[in-house]
């Protein structure tokens, strides 16, 4: 069950992981896009870390809805809509239950379709919310299945965001924003949030 | 001229190519409201929810045609059309053939069935 001290915790745990990884994050963007996940995401992140330090909320519903704009208004790239239109579906599916924590992640995965409309496969984020989507609902949520699904990326070809203007040349690198979905079930993982 | 019902507004990652598409669009359309934005809050290449916004609003028309250069100045785009009034078309043309094509016709006085119908064949992504 998400309460608004574990998802604190949880969204802190993961900016925290982002300011670490800031550089490798843009690095991998490098290879295979424009060189700036790492910092698009450690710039919203830390605004995002900033809101929530600052506020008092009265629920995760709120929490997941500011998280939401201030990364939609301060990212500055793809990742800032995606990852904003997931922590906003997330907020609504909060308001009608935090027990359920799967059904929030699955609210989330969906937000990123809409607003991204790519599928599992096409070597983006999308593939590892979907993997750790399946591993809540199985119980097998470890930091090696998220692992995997990170490095699964790798052997795909690019066919949503910028790398997929790369196409062949696309595999054999990473998908960043997997990378960086990857440090969010990490987070997760560590916040015990899931029993 | 009374007040133009249509619009034109730019969205890229870049302010000089925003900013340059808009003075060529002027050239052939100096009666449209055409705005822009181009790159983040600080001015460095990407996109802004605040200036995109922005530009929106700040749009004297009431409908607006709305093109964008690549991924997340879609994204944010989409962002910006859910939480605002005005009525948007969010256009997947090539972004230079494809606002030259509705700026040229909204300042001939074309009706929007008219400008869609020239602009559907410049679909590009
Ligand atoms: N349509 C999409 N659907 C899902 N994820 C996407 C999509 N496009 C990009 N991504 C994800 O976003 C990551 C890139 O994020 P980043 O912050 O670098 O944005 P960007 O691609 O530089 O943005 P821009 O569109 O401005 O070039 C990719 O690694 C990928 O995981
Ligand atoms: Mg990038």
């Amino acid at each position: 069950m998400l309460t608004v001290e574990n998802t604190t915790t949880w969204l802190v745990t993961f900016t925290d992981k982002i300011t670490q990884q800031t550089a490798y994050l843009s690095e991998l963007d490098q290879a295979i896009g424009d060189g700036d996940h790492g910092s698009n995401m450690a710039r919203g992140t830390t605004a995002m870390k900033a809101k929530l330090e600052n506020t008092a909320f009265t629920s995760v519903s709120e929490l997941f809805k500011v998280a939401a704009m201030t990364l939609i208004s301060t990212v500055g790239g793809a990742s800032g809509p995606l990852y904003g239109s997931a922590f906003l579906a997330m907020s609504k599916q909060a308001e009608a239950s935090t027990e359920d924590v799967p059904a929030i992640i699955k609210a989330g995965l969906e937000g990123i379709q809409k607003r991204g409309k790519a599928e599992r496969g096409e070597k983006t984020m999308v593939d590892v919310w979907a993997a750790a989507l399946d591993a809540l609902d199985t119980n097998t949520l470890t930091h090696h299945t998220i692992e995997e699904a990170v490095h699964e990326t790798k052997h795909i070809q690019a066919t949503k965001g910028r790398a997929a203007y790369l196409a062949d040349r696309s595999v054999g690198h990473l998908d960043p924003g997997a990378v960086s979905t990857g440090y969010l079930f990490e987070a997760m993982l560590e916040g015990d949030i899931i029993q | 001229m009374t007040q133009a019902h249509f619009g034109v507004v730019i969205v890229s990652h870049v302010p000089e190519l925003a900013k340059g598409l808009v003075a060529l669009l002027k050239e052939s359309a100096k009666d449209v409201p055409i705005t822009y934005s181009g790159g983040t809050d600080d001015g460095d290449i990407g996109s802004s929810f605040t200036n995109i916004s922005q530009a929106i609003e700040e749009n004297t028309a009431d409908e607006i045609f709305a093109f964008y250069d690549l991924g997340s100045a879609k994204m944010t785009l989409e962002m910006v059309m859910e939480m605002t009034d005005k009525q948007i078309h969010l256009m997947d043309t090539a972004l230079v053939e494809g606002a030259f094509t509705a700026a040229a016709l909204l300042q001939g006085g074309a009706p929007l069935e008219r400008i869609m119908q020239q602009l559907k064949p410049l679909t590009v992504k």
